[in-house]
Formats: structure tokens, C-alpha cells, sequence
């Protein structure tokens, strides 16, 4: 009769799972994939089919190889393949992105531990070392249809127009789209950056989840809007435009990379934002939003360190 | 009173569960033999002070001892001592216990008289002799905690009538059917020892005791009853003394050096109980539920009664049982045998079937940080998991390891289903050894 289960207390647990978290933030991806596939065609589905493929495929293959258990299931390999794709332009050879996509899981996760130890986010690295590697394909952007151009043609993204006019809104004014093309998504750039709206919606989703607390995207979109604003730039353009939206929401957010207390994840937003506009406004590149990222991942140990909570009526350390 | 403005204490909000609320309570009746363990106290067992074949009558004190943190253990029941055994105790150390054949008439030891309190000395004197201890489940003899050195500092009483456990429903039983106690046992510590002040603090999941309360306490000048928010874990003392009075208990402080002194419910009721007729601590009321059992509800448990015969009396199993827990499923401890007796801090029995109990494997922790969300102690749970597993010693002191209470909370919200409790408890004992000398 003694078949008791003994185990520590407690004896239950709350329902959500790793697993939970990650089907969350893939629904609200969601909504900036319908933009894209409707901005873009379905390129923009094959493109993240493969990148979630190859993603996927390599963290089975290296868990099997190496004789670890099985982590694919917990479906975080599938969230980064999403992220990928949503960095790179809708057109970029898909061996291309396979290649990032087997960099980001076995390079930058696996090799380090898999989920839970990386120290960087795996689809930004991705991102980043595409570009260096692949700096043609990974600057040709696609366009979305409409009706003067019903076939999808190629052209600059909103900063890139503004970076040839040398920055100035003024010159630039003309050949950039409006604010509301831009809020929408019925412009040019990466497969998930373009559409603020949808991002915005993902975004919103998550935080009723209670998978993420506004504070970093705040935080990030809030310190390149101001900055922008007291540098002369134009601010509202500047958080519409590029990787800000994206990168505030869903990459900014990542657990495994960023600190773990409010304040700690008050201070990344705000360095995001801060190095996103210093390489925006006065870098060679158009874009600063990976960069930023990368940079404030490789700082969050410290910024961790820095802003740690006091327990409750702790006595100060001998 | 804490300001509308102080921050409360972080915590979960667990399901409540509260099946057996409104289940009057039954008395079950004198069981064959009763197993009277000496340990039933925060502090050194008790000595057994009698032999085999001696005849005991109830109340009869069975177990006492000189050291200071102690209460006596005394026979709930009138019979024959059958054997001292020795049983293992659930959490691993062993225990002696007093095997009693009863013989069902329930006599009265001579000595069972209702005792004279004059004033503070014979105040303190009677809890002991009553064998009262903490029964909101820590069991810390009362008599120890009614004399503080500085009683003099002290100026509250809190009555503990939070049960922010899932299931049960021991302590409302005692408010509904018991108020009279509760009260009389509230103006007898406030009286002896010398408190202006007295807050009963109760979850708002529980409006009807409330209610009651508030209305029996009118009369009552310096009392107040609190309606706290239902979360857990409300009903652990840092955090009932923060979100009542919102004083905050120091590290390494008693609840008397910030002025309060703080007691449980049922341990109010069943003193003043003692008062009026002289009868110790012997008997328990214990909610008793669980997928498992037939029919869940609150009895009234003679001390050392096993549990198998208590499920019978509320219906027996009505499937297997695959886990027994003695006290509530956030801090409750999982019992390997179900022969194992009453003890006087149980205030309950749960019989989970196969489909409650999950077994969880962990994932790797992925920094989502509600475990340092979720923490009453404002701990960061993930490091101090890092720490242990890393030995860094010095790093489990940084923080603050030994302020866990172990309630729960962090591996309760933990997608990882990681067992942080557990490593908490390991780490503990690993700052513990670290500090002996070689």
C-alpha cells in the first residue's frame, strides 16, 4: 500500500510552463507576420518557416549529438528561429538565414548551455553577424506592394532614405513615407520591424499574459523618443522607424539577457534607447538597434550587480 | 496601522480551496490506542515520565522535561501504557512515543482542576501547564513567547487568524464555533500581560468570520479585527506583523523587540478553553480533505489518534491515496506512512489521488525572475539557486539565504517547476556547516 510520494513542499505549482511563455510570445508575434505576408507576399512566410525550421533542426541535432536531453520541445528554439526572420529582409537568400539561424542556437545557446545561458540574445547576434558577414543581401529591402508597384520591388527603408539626404528630415521629407504608412507597416524594411501597430498589439498581449512588464520597452522607446527630441531629430519618426519597436517589445524583453529586477530592466531600456540614438544620429550605420541590444546584454551582469533588491528587514552584511 | 500607501509584501495568490468551511465539526471518537509523540514542540523533546503497564488517566502529563523551550505532552486519554516506542518523525529525525491501549471511559486524572491566575507568574505558569504551543503549525511553546525579556516594549497583541493555506479551514471553524474562547482567550493575554492593543488579523476570503468578530469585539476597547488581502502566505508572522502594523521584524529579531507579540487563533481559544476547565491541550481540531478522502470536513482529533483512523471516520479513501500531507500543500510536510499520530500542531490532513499529485521534472531556470516577483522576503531566489550550485558560501549569506521561510512562493511561480525550496532548505544547512569550526 505504500506507494506514498514524498517530495519537498509545495506541494503544487502554478500552471505556466517555459513552454507556456513561449507559445505565448509566438501568438503575439503573430500579428506582425499577417503585415508582413500582406506588405510582402509569402516570401515572408517561407522566410520564417525556414529560419523556425533551421533553428529547431539544429538544437534537436546538437542536443542528440552531444548526448544531452531533449530540449527542443520547450519551444524556445522556435521563438528565436521567429526573431530571426523578423530581422532580416524579406528577400535575403534562405541559405543565408539558415546559416544565422544555426549560429544563434548552437553558437551563441547551445554552446554556452543551452536555454538559460546565453549571454546574448541568439537572433541578435544572428542578425549582427549576417550583416558583417553578408553586408549586400542583408541591405537590400523589398518594398511592399501597392497600388502604383503591384509587384514587390526593392528600395530603401525609412532610415535609410533619411541617411542618404545626410539626416535631414527636411530634405528627406518627400521621399519618406507618412507617419501612418509607418505605423502600419506599409513600408520598407525588415520582415517583422516594419508594422508598429502589429508590434504594438504583440505587445500588449504580453503584458496581460503577464509574460513581460512594460517597463523596458517604455523605457527604450521612451529614451529614443526624447532623445531624439532634445538632439533635434524627429521623434516620432525615429521610434517608428527601424528596429525600435521590435526590439523594444520582444528582444529587449528577453529573460535569459536582461536583468531580473524592474529597476535593473529600467537602466537597460534606458541604455538601449541611449546607444540606439548615439549610432542612429552620429554612427555610419543607419540602424543602431542590434548593436544597442548586443552591447547592453553584454552589460547586464553588472547592471545586475548594481540594482539587486534589499530582503526584508535584512540586516546590512557583516 | 499600516498606511494605505506602505507597499505590501509580495506573495502568490494560490487557489483557495476552502471546501470544508462550512462543515460543522464532528468529534471523533476514543480510538484503540493512541501514540503520544514526546516531540511535539519547537525545542528538545520532552523526557517520557512513564513505563509500561502504568495506568494513565487523561490529562495526565506523560512527557516533561527541564529545558527552557518546552512544553509538557500530556495523555489524551485514559488506558494502559502499552510500550515506549521509538517512531521516525516525518521530517526524518526520530521521536519517542507513548503507546496508550485505551479503555474508552476517558477518567480524569486527580490533578486536572481549573488553575488560579492571579497574576503574571501564574499567568505563564498555567500555558505551560497546559501544554500550550504554537497551533498554527510552528508548535513554539506559547508560555516561552507570552515572556519576552523586554514584555515591558511590548504593546500589541496580534491574533493570527489568517489561514492563507489552500484547504484549510481549522482556524474559521474555531472563529464560528469557538468565538467565545477566542475572545475571553484575547482579554486574559491582553489583561496578564499588560497589551493596550489587539489586532485579529483574517483573510478577506473569509467575510463571515469577519463579520462575527468585528461585531463580538464592540465591547472590547483597544481591540481591532483586520481584514487582510487574500494572498499568500498572509498568515506568516513577518508578513502579518508588516501588513497589520506595518512594523518590520529586523533579521534575527523576535516579534517582542518591535513590540508585538504575536499568537495564534486557535492557541487563544484553547487557553482560555484550559482556564475554564482545567483540561490540557489533548484534543484537535483538524481539517481533514483531499481528492482522496470520501468525505471532507473538520473533526475534533484526540491527540496521538493515527491518521489512517481519522480519514475512516471522514469516509475512509474513496481512491488511493498517493500523497498525505500533514499541514497545508505550500508548506505542509508529505507523511510516508499513514499510521503516523495526531500531533498537537496539526491543523490538517490532506489525501491527494494520483491526479493531484504531479511529479516535476525541473527545466533550466531562465531568468524570468517571478520567483524574486513572488518572495515575501524580498529574496532573489535565482541567485541563491546560482550560489548553492556554484558553493559560493559567501554569496548564500549575501542573500540572505536564512531569511527564506521557506513558504513556497518562489517554486510555486517557477515555469521551470524548478525546486527551489528544496535548494533553499540545502543551502541552509550548507552556510550552517560552513560556519562550524573544522
Amino acid at each position: 500500500m505504500n506507494n506514498l510520494a514524498i517530495t519537498s513542499s509545495p506541494h503544487f505549482r502554478a500552471t505556466q510552463t517555459t513552454r507556456v511563455i513561449m507559445q505565448d510570445v509566438l501568438t503575439a508575434l503573430l500579428p506582425a507576420l499577417l503585415v508582413s505576408v500582406w506588405a510582402f507576399g509569402l516570401r515572408a512566410l517561407v522566410m520564417v518557416a525556414t529560419c523556425v525550421a533551421a533553428c529547431m533542426l539544429s538544437e534537436y541535432l546538437y542536443r542528440r549529438l552531444m548526448g544531452l536531453d531533449q530540449t527542443v520541445t520547450d519551444l524556445s528554439a522556435a521563438v528565436t528561429g521567429v526573431l530571426i526572420a523578423y530581422n532580416l529582409p524579406v528577400g535575403l537568400p534562405l541559405w543565408m538565414a539558415v546559416i544565422g539561424s544555426f549560429t544563434a542556437i548552437v553558437i551563441i545557446k547551445q554552446l554556452f548551455g543551452g536555454l538559460g545561458k546565453n549571454f546574448a540574445n541568439p537572433a541578435i547576434v544572428a542578425r549582427i553577424v549576417l550583416l558583417i558577414s553578408f553586408t549586400s543581401p542583408m541591405t537590400v529591402w523589398l518594398l511592399p506592394k501597392n497600388s502604383v508597384t503591384p509587384d514587390v520591388i526593392t528600395g530603401a527603408t525609412p532610415l535609410g532614405v533619411l541617411g542618404s539626404y545626410e539626416g535631414s528630415m527636411a530634405l528627406a521629407a518627400a521621399e519618406l513615407p507618412t507617419r501612418m504608412e509607418m505605423f502600419i507597416g506599409n513600408i520598407g524594411g525588415s520582415l517583422g520591424e516594419t508594422s508598429a501597430v502589429a508590434l504594438l498589439l504583440g505587445g500588449i498581449y504580453l503584458v496581460a499574459r503577464k509574460v513581460i512588464t512594460p517597463t523596458t520597452p517604455l523605457a527604450f522607446i521612451g529614451t529614443v523618443f526624447v532623445l531624439s527630441w532634445i538632439l533635434g531629430a524627429d521623434p516620432v519618426f525615429q521610434i517608428l522607424a527601424g528596429g525600435v519597436m521590435l526590439g523594444a517589445i520582444f528582444m529587449a524583453t528577453d529573460y535569459v539577457t536582461t536583468p531580473t529586477t524592474e529597476l535593473g530592466k529600467l537602466v537597460f531600456g534606458i541604455g538601449c534607447g541611449l546607444l540606439t540614438v548615439m549610432i542612429r544620429l552620429y554612427g555610419s550605420y543607419p540602424e543602431g538597434v542590434s548593436f544597442a541590444i548586443l552591447i547592453m546584454n553584454i552589460v547586464t551582469p553588472h547592471i545586475d550587480r548594481l540594482t539587486g533588491i534589499k530582503a526584508f528587514g535584512g540586516a546590512p552584511a557583516k | 496601522m499600516a498606511s494605505i500607501f506602505d507597499k505590501s509584501l509580495k506573495g502568490v495568490a494560490v487557489p483557495h480551496r476552502k471546501n470544508t468551511e462550512d462543515s460543522e465539526t464532528r468529534v471523533m471518537p476514543v480510538p484503540d490506542k493512541v501514540y503520544i509523540v514526546m516531540s511535539q514542540h519547537m525545542g528538545p523533546p520532552c523526557e517520557v515520565m512513564v513505563k509500561a503497564g502504568d495506568t494513565v488517566k487523561v490529562g495526565q502529563v506523560l512527557g516533561n522535561t527541564e529545558a527552557f523551550l518546552s512544553a509538557p505532552v500530556h495523555s489524551s486519554v485514559s488506558g494502559t501504557v502499552k510500550a515506549i516506542d521509538e517512531i521516525i518523525m516525518p521530517n526524518g529525525t526520530r521521536s519517542k512515543a507513548v503507546v496508550i491501549e485505551t479503555d474508552k471511559l476517558q477518567e480524569l486524572h486527580e490533578d486536572i482542576q481549573k488553575p488560579e491566575i492571579t497574576d503574571k507568574a501564574s499567568f505563564l505558569a498555567a500555558v505551560k501547564q497546559a501544554g500550550l504551543v504554537g497551533l498554527g503549525g510552528a508548535g513554539f511553546p506559547t508560555h516561552v513567547k507570552f515572556n519576552p525579556k523586554n514584555l515591558d516594549d511590548v504593546d500589541t497583541l496580534l491574533i493570527n487568524a489568517a489561514e492563507c493555506e489552500p484547504y484549510i479551514t481549522s482556524d474559521y471553524r474555531t472563529i464560528i464555533e469557538d468565538a467565545e474562547d477566542v475572545l475571553e482567550g484575547i482579554r486574559q493575554i491582553m489583561h496578564y500581560l499588560g497589551l493596550a492593543r489587539c489586532y485579529i488579523g483574517v483573510e478577506d476570503n473569509k467575510p463571515k468570520a469577519i463579520e462575527k468578530l468585528k461585531e463580538m469585539v464592540q465591547g472590547m476597547p483597544g481591540v481591532g479585527v483586520v481584514a487582510l488581502k487574500s494572498k499568500y502566505p498572509q498568515g506568516a508572522e513577518k508578513v502579518l506583523i508588516y501588513e497589520t502594523t506595518g512594523r518590520v521584524l529586523g533579521e534575527g529579531k523576535l516579534p517582542a523587540d518591535i513590540g508585538v507579540i504575536v499568537t495564534n487563533v486557535t492557541t487563544a481559544a484553547c487557553m482560555a478553553q484550559y482556564f475554564r476547565d482545567g483540561v490540557p491541550l489533548i484534543s484537535k481540531r483538524v481539517t481533514v480533505d483531499g481528492g482522496a478522502i470520501a468525505s471532507p470536513q473538520n473533526v475534533k482529533v484526540l491527540v496521538g489518534t493515527p491518521i489512517k483512523e481519522v480519514f475512516e471516520f471522514c469516509g475512509g479513501y474513496k481512491t488511493e491515496p498517493k500523497k498525505i500531507l500533514m499541514g497545508g500543500p505550500m508548506m505542509g510536510t508529505a507523511i510516508y506512512d499513514e499510521t503516523y499520530p495526531v500531533v498537537k500542531n496539526n491543523n490538517a490532513l490532506l489525501a491527494f489521488d494520483e491526479q493531484q499529485v504531479e511529479y516535476y521534472s525541473e527545466t533550466a531556470c531562465i531568468r524570468c525572475g517571478r520567483c524574486v516577483r513572488s518572495c515575501p522576503m524580498n529574496l532573489m531566489p535565482l541567485r541563491i539557486e546560482d550560489c548553492f550550485n556554484r558553493d559560493d558560501i559567501e554569496g548564500l549569506k549575501e542573500y540572505k539565504v536564512n531569511l527564506c521561510m521557506e513558504c513556497g512562493c518562489c517554486a510555486f511561480a517557477c515555469p521551470a517547476k524548478r525546486h527551489l525550496v528544496q535548494t533553499h532548505r540545502l543551502a541552509k544547512v550548507r552556510v550552517r556547516k560552513a560556519a562550524q569550526p573544522a
